[in-house]
Order: C-alpha cells, then structure tokens, then sequence
C-alpha cells in the first residue's frame, strides 16, 4: 500500500507542478518525469492491470495538454478576477488621488462592502447546494427593522417597547433563522420552486418591514446595536473585520468540514450525496437558515452604519442584484457545487471599488446605475475570458 | 391475413458502429405486410441500434432500407419516416399535458384554410378524427381527456393510434409489454392481431419469449450483431430459441485462474445466521415494481439477483440500500431493520451501495477521486469528533482502495468527471467498499465497463465476500453472476427461481436455464432435474418457482 501512496504523492506533485508537459510523454529532458512515470506503470503492473493503465495515460495527456491541471482549475476559478482587480486598482488610481489612500481603500470602500460582504458569503452558500434565495434582501431589510423597532424610543419611530439592544441583535438572528427555516421547509420538503417561494417570500418580508413602521425610519439606534457597524479599531471598520472573518470561517469550513464538503457534494451530485449516506435535506435547510441569519448581520451592519434602519434598505434598494453579480462573477456557480469564498470575496471588493471610483471621479448621479452595470458585465466577460469554459456558468 | 407481394420493409446488409464496437454486421432482414415478426436477442445484441435504424433514427454505415420495394427517405427527415413506419416505445411517449385527440396527431394536426404557415388548427377537426380512429380500434378513451389521468396501457394505445393514423403500414413495438400487467398485455396482443389482420406488418421486441411464441409468426435472433436464426415461430422450439440467443458459451480468460481460486472458506460461513433478511418486499418504481419478494443473504456469501431490466431487481437493490421506499415489507440487517427509504441510515447500519447509474448516483463530478471516494466515512475521518476534514488525510484513506482498484487517474485529486466511465465505476465501487460494509448492494456494477475492469470489480466484490460481507448483487448482465453463491431469478416483481451454484460444472450456473427463467419460461421442470442434482437445501418451494401458470393469472386479473 505504501508503493501506491509514494504513487499519489508523486503524482499529486507533479500535478500541482505542472509545469514539465514531459512526464507524460516520458521524453528524456523532463528530469524525474520518467522515472515517475516509470514508478507508475510498474504500480499498474504489479497490481496486475492490463488495460486500466491505458485510459489514465490518455487523461493525463488530455487534461495536461489541453488546459490546466485539474487541481488548478478552482483555484483559477477563483482567482479568476485578480487580474481585474489590479486593473481597476489601476483605473481608480489615475482617476483621483484620494483613490490610493488608506483612508478610502480601507476605512471607506471596506465599510461600504462589509455589509454586502456578509449577505454574499449567505447567497453563495445558497448556491453552493444549488439552490437560490431572492429574499435575502427583504430579511437583510426585514430584521434590523424589526429589532430597531423593538428597541428605540416611539418618538423615534419604535414600538415604544424599549427592548435592550443586545435581546433586539439575538431577534435579529432570530427573525433570519425563522425565514431561512421557512425557505428552506417550502422548498426541500414541500418541493415548491425555491425561485417562486423566496420570490414570495422577498415582498411578504418587504411589506412587514414597511407596515410596522408606518413608512417611517427608525433612527437613534444605541450605541450596542450600531457598534458593529459604525465602530473604527484605528482606520479599520469593525465591519471590516466582521466582514473579513465571515469570509475566512466560512472559506476554511467549506474547504475543511465534513458539512462544508458536503455542501459541495450537493450541490455538485444531490443523488449522489444522497446515496453516499449524507443527509440532503437537512443540510441544505441548514444552509438556508445560515444564509438568511448572515442577510440579516449584514444588514445590522448596514444600519449601525447610518444609524438608521430605513424603509428602503434591503428590498427597495434592490441590493439582491449586487449580491448575486458579486457572487457569480466571482465564480459561484448559478448551478450548484462550485465557487468559493476566495472568489466570492473578490467579487465584492471589485463592486465596492467600482462604486468607489464612481463617486471619486463625481459621476452624474443619472448615469450611476447604467455605469455599475456596464462594469459588471465586463467583468463578468473578462472572468469568463481568465478562467476558461467553466469559470462563469 | 391481406394477400400482398411486396414486402412493407426490407433492411439489407445493415452495417453499424459506434467507434470500435461493430454493433451490426450485415443484417438482412424483412417485414412482411400482415405478419408479425419477432425481434429477440440479448442485452448488446443489437435491436436497438437495428431498431434506431429502422426507424429513422440513425444511418447505417453501410446497407439500405426500403419500404415497399423503395429507397428510405434519408435519415432524419423525421416526417418521411413517421409516414412509412412508426415506432411504440418500451416508455411512454405521449405528452401528459396535452389531450388524448392532440397526442394522437401530434405533430401532424389538422388545420383550416388560409395563408400558408398562418393556418389555424382545427380543433373540431382534430377531436373528430381521434375519435373516430380510437372507434375505429374500438378503443375505449375520450379523446378529450388529458393524458395525464390515464393508465399506462391506454397511454401505449394512444401511441398505437397515432401510428395507426398517419397511416402507416409498419410499426415497430419496442418491448410494448414492460411495463404492463398480465391481462393488459393479452388486450395489447389482441390489437396487434387486430392489426395484422388489416395488412399492418409488425416488427415486435421482447425479452419475454413467451410472448414472441404467443404472438409472433416470424422470430428473427440477433446475437453479437449478427442475424444467428430467422424461421416462423411455428418450427421453433424454445430450447433452439434460447440457444440461439445465448450462443456458445463465451471464452473468458482473465476470468479462468480467478475461477480456479477456492472459495470454500467463504461458503463455510453460510450455515451462519442470516445477514440480510428481505420480507414480502413490496413496492411501486420507475425501476420496475416489486410484488412480494423475499431473500435471505447469510454473511460472506454472494447472492446474485437476476431478471429483466423492468422485473424489479433494480428496486429490490435499491430499498435495501434505503434509495427508494417499500410500499410493505421489512429490510432486515444484522437484527435490526433498516428505516424505509433513509440511505444514511442504511450506511451507518452497514450497507455499502453501489448504484446502478453512476452518472446520476455514483460519484460527484466536480469533486476529486479521494473526496467521491471517502465521502461516506467523513464521520471517521473528521478529527475528534469537530467535523475537520483534511485533503491529505483524504487522499490517504483514498489511496489503498484506489489502487487496489487500479483507478487510472492524474491524481486522487482529478476531478471524477474527468475519468473514463471505467474508472468513474471503480470511484463509485471504492465509495461503497471503504466503508468496510457488512452487506454490499451493487446494482449492474460492471454495466458499460471493459472486461479487465469488469474482473477487478467482481474482484473486490468477492474480497469484500471473503472478508464476511454478504453481498447482494443486482444485475441483468449473467456474467456479473459467475462468483455468485446462489442466484435468484425475479420475473416481474417476483421471485421466479433460484439457483444454488454447481461446483463441479465448468459454468457454475446453467446459463441456458437462467436465461430461460429470466424471461419468463416456466422452467418448473428444468429446475426440479437442476434441483435433482444438487444441494436442495437453498431451493425454493416449487411454487414460488412456477412462473405465470393459471393461479398467477387469475392473480394478476384480481
């Protein structure tokens, strides 16, 4: 057994490596590479395959020659809009000194993207089972209402309930477990299309949202329920660091956890999950209920940001749109079973950027919404470009 | 019968292959109006590919069609065929939504005048015609029903009218009677013989010889794509059918020093308690119902379960690995019975499943090798108890199994969806063994997989056997069986026969009688001489081994 593992590892290196094209057809210049290859076919020998070698030789060439090594093709999915990124690092510099600032890169631009941040790392994991949540935005509205509601002064448009802040951040979380909970039972049990019911789902949350306050804002938020969203540890937002260490957890426990892995199983094959012993259904509830609490962090920080919780936030804003663009172009597949958070991340910070340099450069207001759009777009078409055929389905 | 000269379709010297595999060699072979002629042969033998070209579907390399005495119209105009021949298929290929009346023309409804490309459908038009044509059959359906609330015989009817109303001359039945219980199929036999007798040439494909005799004038025998017998029924016995179906016995080296292994360590654990209990399995499937089955699988023995594609051995399979539910009846594993329909549990009671379609079930493409194949023991892998997965100790698990296998890859860590079908089978086969089973549910394992692999997976099948596993294995492909301890044999949804394995013969299982059982022969008294000469006591009581005698009619018509 141990031949075959010294087998793997070779192998895995020269994949990773991928450099030396030679060792697959065994010419002499490529040092090592054929006496790997050498290693290999007596392997295959040994355990006394005819045939089976060959079909492994033609793949090897295949995936060598053709395009990139298998392993690298997530990563390059992912990284896909690093070069994009630089360009618009570039675009952005040229066009206003401000720009290149600690100042604006990491105080303005990261308080402006850690809320959408949050709301991405839900939709993506949304997707990653292969399904899809339109009302994020309704619960990233929805819930900091609610709780702002409970919590402030009826002068300040509140209930007049005078809730303590911290029970009104655990009813936010609550109110985003519940709607996920329901998403995720409408769609997995009662098998309605996850497309219609979160439809649904977005308008219904959007009206409480409206009716309970009577179109009015909530504002005065106290100091606990607007830390996360407001606070500066020296010129870094807290929301950043939120923002940043949501990316990170959820990266390495999809990268890391047997949940996470199967979240990708799912996504990738539900079937075949399903006849491997994991439990489908459950899981993928569980990644609604996620989602629906990280929508309504994100729009706590959204509202510690301004100190307000407006009508408008989340579903008049129309926030979904950003939250989707910024989770395929960073290569989240619409179909379920791939993308990550890498990817995911850099799709926001290329939107926060975008918008940064849009008002930097004092864009004419009228013309904002067409630019943003036309970026997204190229990007889109450019990841596509970096990242090959799978990059960007 | 009509009295006509020319025959309505003629194919000559049909050639056909798909890269390597010459799946037709030079088939001649005739419909004569008014006579039903009998399509049989074997799983690979060629009747689709022949029933493809017949209709339309595909080019042959090299031969001809006509029909009537002229050329086919070229492949693929679609419409040209419909006119010349029409095809029933084995499933159903009506629209559920639309109206019994527009499935009947579909395709072809009938419009109003006006400007050409502008005409209206004529609704009233197109239900009078139904209507008259389901008369005219007397078929008994309302040609304003949605399609949707009828049964799957009356479905086929429809079909069968709206081949009858273009006007053709052939059809073709591609298994029409699969999905059909016993007294529907005599009705669907006497509209074949309506049809027949109005001149309508019938080229009908069954695994069920007995029907073939029931119905059929004419057999013709396809075997390795090769015409081997074409004679009227009437001067054919069904011992020259079968055997010339079957063949001489294929030569199979690789197989030969595996076969010469002793395995009488294995079956000495077979008076042990019984593993797998299955009791009165009952259950309705797209895979093929199942209508009371019972089996018992003792540790370390190889059970083998045989049948038609539709005769339930997929589903029988597929509840014991909880991937589909029981209707009534229990599953029991090691004394405890497995939950209905809860492939997790199933796992964690012990059974390793391998699935019949590895596309759909088997291996998630994206992922690599070592995550399809250690995804059902990511509980063990997961460090102390947090879940923590780590590639390289992924990979590890991976490796033993996957060598052992000889997956011919890159790495463990090439995505699945890279490999060849093979080696995806073998990712599959890894998958279900790794979790050190105590029972092995595999469903056709070796289906599409070159004989070298085909080996190595009936290998490890044996291996995990030996390391007192039982298996069961679910399979229409006969060479699957060879390391079998017992096969069973279901015929529609029920146990038809069994066959302890014969150690002194050179084939350990008669294939003759085998297949003879698969399709539906009563092979009462061919058994009980098997039965004569060998250990009677895994046998069934006869009863249960008489397929279709008069009791199970009257059943079926119940």
């Amino acid at each position: 057994m141990s031949e075959i593992q010294d087998r793997a590892d070779t192998e895995g290196e020269a994949t990773t490596g991928m450099s030396t094209p030679g060792n697959t057809t065994g010419s002499p210049d490529a040092k090592g590479g054929s006496d790997k290859a050498g290693a290999r076919a007596s392997a295959d020998a040994s355990t006394g395959v005819l045939a089976a070698s060959r079909p492994g030789v033609l793949s090897r060439l295949s995936s060598r020659t053709a395009q990139r090594s298998p392993a690298a093709v997530s990563w390059i999915r992912q990284a896909a809009l690093l070069p994009v990124l630089v360009v618009i690092l570039i675009v952005g510099a040229t066009k206003s000194d401000a720009f290149f600032t600690v100042n604006n890169l990491v105080s303005g631009v990261g308080q402006q993207v850690s809320a959408l941040g949050i709301t991405v790392v839900g939709e993506s994991l949304i997707l990653l089972i292969g399904g899809m949540d339109l009302s994020l935005e309704a619960t990233y509205g929805l819930a900091p209402m609610v709780a702002a509601w409970l919590i402030v002064p009826t002068m300040a448009f509140g209930s007049g309930a005078l809730l303590n802040p911290y029970l009104g951040i655990l009813i936010l979380l609550a109110i985003g477990a519940v709607v996920g909970l329901v998403n995720g039972l409408l769609i997995v049990k009662a098998r309605l299309n996850g497309f219609i019911v979160t439809l649904g789902m977005t308008v219904l949350l959007a009206g409480v949202q409206n009716g309970i306050v009577h179109g009015q804002s909530p504002y005065e938020l106290p100091s606990a329920f607007s830390y996360l969203g407001s606070a500066f540890v020296g010129q870094v937002p807290v929301s950043l660091l939120v923002a940043g260490a949501v990316f990170a957890v959820t990266g390495l426990f999809l990268r890391y956890h047997r949940v996470g892995r199967s979240i990708y199983a799912i996504g990738g094959n539900p079937e075949a999950a399903r006849a491997a012993g994991i439990k489908v259904d459950r899981v993928k509830i569980g990644v609604y209920v996620a989602g629906s609490m990280l929508a309504a962090v994100g729009g706590l920080i959204e509202a510690g940001k301004v100190s307000s919780v407006t009508v408008q936030q989340g579903y008049q804003e129309g926030i979904i749109f950003s939250v989707f663009a910024a989770a395929v172009i960073g290569g989240v597949s619409l179909r379920g079973g791939r993308g990550g958070m890498f990817g995911a991340a850099s799709g926001v910070v290329l939107l926060g950027l975008v918008q940064n340099i849009i008002d930097l450069a004092q864009v004419s207001n009228y013309w904002q919404l067409a630019i943003s759009g036309a970026v997204i777009l190229f990007a889109l078409a450019l990841a596509r470009v970096v990242g090959g055929e799978a990059s960007a389905d | 019968m009509t009295p006509t000269t020319a025959t309505a379709v003629e194919a000559v010297g049909i050639h056909k292959s798909f890269g390597p595999t010459h799946a037709l060699r030079g088939i001649d072979l005739a419909l004569e109006p008014g006579r039903c002629l009998g399509l049989v042969g074997r799983n690979g033998a060629g009747k689709s590919t022949l029933v493809s070209i017949l209709s339309g579907l595909l080019q042959a390399d090299a031969g001809e069609v006509r029909f009537g005495g002229e050329p086919a119209p070229p492949a693929g105009a679609v419409h040209a065929w419909r006119e010349r021949i029409a095809t029933v298929h084995q499933h159903s290929m009506v629209v559920p939504d639309l109206t019994v009346a527009e499935n009947v023309f579909l395709g072809r409804l009938q419009q109003r005048g006006g400007p050409p490309g502008w005409r209206p459908v004529s609704w009233r038009a197109v239900r009078a015609e139904a209507r008259r044509t389901l008369a005219d059959w007397g078929l008994d359906i309302d040609a304003g029903a949605p399609c949707r609330k009828l049964t799957i015989e009356q479905r086929q009817l429809v079909e069968i009218a709206r081949a009858v109303a273009s006007g053709t001359r052939c059809l073709l039945l591609d298994e029409p009677t699969a999905a059909l219980e016993h007294d529907a199929v005599e009705r669907l036999f006497e509209r074949v013989k309506q049809l027949t007798a109005s001149g309508v040439a019938v080229l009908y494909i069954s695994h069920h010889l007995e029907e073939v005799f029931d119905i059929c004038d004419d057999v013709a025998v396809l075997r390795d794509g090769e015409l081997v017998l074409s004679s009227p029924t009437a001067q054919l016995n069904r011992e020259r059918l079968v055997a010339a179906m079957v063949g001489p016995l294929p030569v199979r080296e690789i197989d030969e020093s595996l076969s010469r292994l002793d395995l009488s360590g294995a079956r000495a654990q077979q008076g042990a308690d019984h593993l797998l209990e299955i009791a009165d399995l009952a259950a309705r499937s797209t895979h093929g119902a199942l209508r009371g089955v019972s089996l018992r699988v003792a540790a370390g023995e190889q059970v083998g379960v045989v049948g038609l594609i539709s005769s339930g051995v997929v589903t029988l399979g597929r509840i014991v690995a909880g991937a589909d539910r029981a209707e009534s009846g229990t599953v029991t594993l090691a004394g405890r019975q497995l939950p209905n329909g809860r492939p997790d549990a199933a796992l964690h009671a012990g059974v390793g499943y391998i699935p019949e379609d590895r596309r759909a079930e088997g291996f998630v493409g994206p992922l690599s090798i070592a995550e399809n194949v250690t995804m059902t023991v990511t509980d063990r892998l997961a460090k102390a108890g947090r879940g923590v997965l780590v590639p390289r100790a992924l990979e590890r698990a991976a490796a033993p199994l996957a060598g052992a296998l000889s997956v011919a890859a890159a790495s463990l860590r090439q995505p699945v969806a890279e490999l060849s079908g093979g080696n995806q089978q073998k990712v599959t086969v890894a998958r279900a063994l790794i979790r050190d089973p105590k029972l092995v549910v595999a469903i056709t394992p070796t289906r599409g997989v070159d004989v070298a692999s085909k080996e190595l997976l009936l290998g490890a099948l044996r291996a995990a056997a030996e390391r007192g596993a039982g298996v069961l294995l679910a399979t229409d492909d006969l060479d699957d069986i060879e390391h079998c301890d017992r096969v069973v044999v279901l015929v529609r949804g029920r146990v038809a026969a069994e066959f302890p394995r014969d150690p002194r013969a050179p084939a350990p299982f008669d294939r003759e009688l085998l297949i003879a059982a698969t399709e539906g022969l009563d092979t009462q008294q061919q058994q009980e001489q098997t039965q004569a000469q060998q250990s009677p006591s895994q046998s069934q009581p006869p009863s249960q081994s008489q397929y279709r005698n008069d009791a199970d009619r009257k059943d079926g018509r119940a």
